[in-house]
């Protein structure tokens, strides 16, 4: 009789338990993780490889042991036209101390981009994203979107808006290599 | 303490409402009722019988219909809340604060209580989620009480019953019989498909047991069912995307990864009610164009392995496929559907630069809207350099053009143009049916001759791994409906008194006009006494039933 009652305890604890949990594992995967769907901060950022406006390719994963700093933008997105001499400026002090800036342009024409870039006299390296294949790798909404990657290949902070001056040297200290 | 023994000597689980081996009533609710409550045979409800720890008392509650049903009502209301006011993804916005705003704008203070209760996003609240999942755990729970007892019960069930529980079922007998009656009943009801035991001077015959398993192979389909929809939310089981896509854009393929598509034409054809279709001309003259073919002509790309995103320079054609409404392109258990479409966005136009003056042209010039250069040369080595292009011109901002979006939907050109006869340049700024000239008069100006559009394709990209899962608990489900629907548990008691009295009864779950058909075969066959339905007769009385 104990040990049919102890059973009992067992069958009960062990049904509700993994009901419990196939509960929770479902909220987990339909309410939390759906607002960043498959990108969060933590994980290794999907590596890509995209040309910029020299040809050269740039591809992430060629940037271990340095911060990247890729942010995604259009020429119509008015705060990008703003957060972007801000951008250049503090490129010229990180670049040396290992942080990359890698702005993606989504899928507009070379002459566009190229146009918009020397009217702003930028130097930090621009690719186009040709097809969208890296904004729906990086699950990209809105822009500007700015992903930060530490030396190590993790994503350490997605930053969806407008950003500061502060803001941005805050980020660069954030990813830049000890 | 815990048990109950019933005078013939068996110990019954607390909860008993019959003794399980001979049947005689237990409670003083069944001693005094007419007839007896054969819901589960009269068997203690498992959780009933046990309640001790905390494991014990959670195990309880979900073992309660009441609770079951009062979950179901709750996720029935709060289901249709979600469909007062559209659902999140179905309305026009997508960040936060747009949707928010949106709701506000359109429905008001309704919406800003709908947005703030979070019922926008309903059905994929952590709440709703919980609540279909304690349905599920309720479903388990209530049917594992029931049918465990009710399986161990009908298993070990005892041929002779005591005489007050065939006296209180709903169909009985009593009288005088043969000495051939049992026998004759027996090969009767053997003939009508009943397996048959006989234990000294009684018989037990039964057919159909396997209808009472019904509702829990039915609760068993809506399980597999369930898990079914739990799987949509894990990452690669469902895929349900919108993909816009221009004439002439190759596009990575959302949530499809390594695959891209590009877009070679979309047409939309209309009966034109000539040739063939002249017997279509009264319908269409009735109500105007009619639609015929929606049609995407696309050629499907794969990366090949180990590419990465933005490597698009070594894609392979998969497949060129035209995709029309109900004919998707398939590949790869993905599915492409003609979902939506635009007609005539902007694609290039053409100039002509021509003298003010003498309206003289000195040639043309087409700009690619979508990849424009960056300089056209003319003859006579005339030039135009275009110094900025704006896709959808939207003002100046601090004397700069701005566009609003990258596509071209009110394109606006800087440009200069040289020639011949003014080697310096002329600037103007060029928009549709517009020209500025910023530095004063020009001679030269670009004419707008025509324009090339394109259309634009709205496709739904569809994976749905879980539809195996889904039919198969939808077929379980029915399969069980149907085992509890069309067949019946149909018993017949009979015993033979030392003094050759019959006592006969006979119980079923469901269609009692049946179950006394055969009997009435099978008392013409073996003369046996006339039978009663009892509750028909208290019916009669005019004492309701409980």
């Amino acid at each position: 009789m104990a040990t049919k009652k102890k059973n009992r305890l067992f069958m009960r604890t062990a049904i509700l338990l993994v009901m419990v949990g196939a509960i929770a594992f479902t909220i987990y995967n339909g309410v939390i993780k759906e607002k960043n769907e498959l990108l969060q901060v933590g994980d290794q950022a999907p590596d890509f490889a995209l040309t910029d406006l020299n040809g050269d390719r740039h591809q992430l994963s060629d940037y271990k042991g340095q911060g990247v700093f890729v942010n995604f933008w259009g020429t119509w997105c008015k705060p990008c036209e703003k957060e972007f001499p801000l951008m250049d400026r503090q490129y010229q002090v990180y670049k040396d101390q290992g942080v990359q800036i890698l702005a993606v342009n989504i899928a507009q024409s070379d002459y566009e981009v190229r146009q918009y870039a020397e009217q702003r006299n930028l130097t930090f390296p621009i690719v186009i994203d040709k097809d969208k294949s890296v904004m729906e790798a990086y699950n990209i909404r809105p822009l500007p979107t700015t992903i930060l990657v530490n030396p190590e290949g993790k994503i350490t902070k997605i930053i969806t808006g407008e950003m500061s001056e502060e803001d941005i040297v805050s980020y660069m200290e954030e990813i830049k290599p000890e | 303490m815990e048990n109950l023994q019933c005078q013939c000597g068996h110990v019954n689980p607390l909860g008993t409402k019959l003794c399980e081996s001979c049947g005689r009533s237990l409670t003083d609710k069944e001693q005094n009722s007419k007839l007896v409550d054969m819901r589960y045979e009269g068997t203690a409800r498992r959780s009933q019988t046990y309640n001790k720890s905390i494991i014990d008392k959670i195990w309880n509650f979900f073992s309660s219909v009441k609770v079951g049903v009062s979950i179901i009502v709750i996720l029935l209301v709060a289901a249709a809340l979600g469909t007062i006011l559209p659902q999140q993804a179905f309305v026009p916005a997508n960040t936060e604060a747009t949707i928010k705003a949106y709701y506000a704008d359109t429905y008001g203070s309704v919406g800003r209580v709908y947005h703030f209760l979070g019922f926008h996003d309903l059905y994929s609240s952590y709440w709703f989620i919980a609540l279909v999942g304690m349905l599920a755990i309720s479903l388990v729970i209530a049917s594992l009480d029931r049918f465990v007892p009710l399986y161990n019960s009908l298993k070990n069930q005892r041929v002779l019953r005591h005489p007050s529980f065939m006296e209180k079922q709903r169909v009985y007998a009593q009288g005088p019989g043969a000495d051939d009656t049992l026998q004759k009943t027996e090969a009767k009801l053997k003939e009508l498909k009943y397996k048959v035991r006989t234990d000294k001077n009684g018989l037990l015959a039964e057919k159909g047991r396997f209808s009472r398993w019904g509702p829990y192979v039915n609760h068993i389909g809506l399980i597999i069912f369930l898990v079914g929809v739990m799987l949509r939310m894990i990452p690669g089981f469902y895929v349900d995307e919108t993909l816009w896509i221009r004439e002439g854009e190759t596009r990575a393929i959302p949530e499809v990864p390594g695959y891209s598509l590009e877009n070679v034409k979309f047409a939309l054809e209309t009966y034109t009610g000539e040739g063939e279709e002249a017997r279509f001309g009264e319908a269409l003259d009735r109500v105007g164009t009619v639609a015929k073919n929606y049609q995407t002509d696309i050629v499907l790309y794969q990366a090949p392995n180990n590419s990465l995103p933005g490597e698009t320079d070594n894609l392979e054609v998969v497949k060129e496929y035209p995709i029309r409404v109900n004919q998707p392109l398939k590949f790869d258990g993905y599915a492409i559907y003609q979902m939506d479409y635009k007609l005539n966005e902007l694609k290039t136009m053409t100039f002509a630069l021509t003298d003010q003056e003498t309206e003289e042209s000195l040639g043309e010039l087409t700009i690619d809207l979508i990849d424009p250069n960056e300089s056209y040369e003319l003859k006579n080595g005339s030039t135009v350099k275009l110094l900025g292009y704006y896709p959808n011109f939207s003002g100046f901002e601090n004397g700069e053009p701005q566009t609003a979006s990258p596509l071209p939907d009110n394109p606006g050109f800087l440009v200069k143009m040289t020639t011949p006869a003014t080697p310096q340049g002329e600037t103007s700024f060029i928009t549709i049916q517009n020209t500025i000239e910023p530095f004063g008069p020009n001679q030269y100006k670009l004419t707008f001759q025509n324009a090339e559009m394109r259309n634009v394709s709205g496709l739904t990209v569809r994976k749905d791994s879980t539809l195996p899962i889904l039919g198969l608990g939808g077929l379980i489900f029915m399969i069980g409906v149907a085992q509890g629907m069309y067949f019946n548990h149909r018993r017949f008691w009979l015993q033979q008194t030392d003094s050759g009295d019959i006592l006969l009864a006979g119980h079923t779950n469901k269609n009692w006009f049946g179950l006394k058909k055969d009997l009435d075969q099978v008392s013409a066959y073996a003369s046996l006494p006339a039978y009663t339905d009892q509750q028909e007769e208290t019916e009669k009385e005019g004492e309701p039933q409980s």
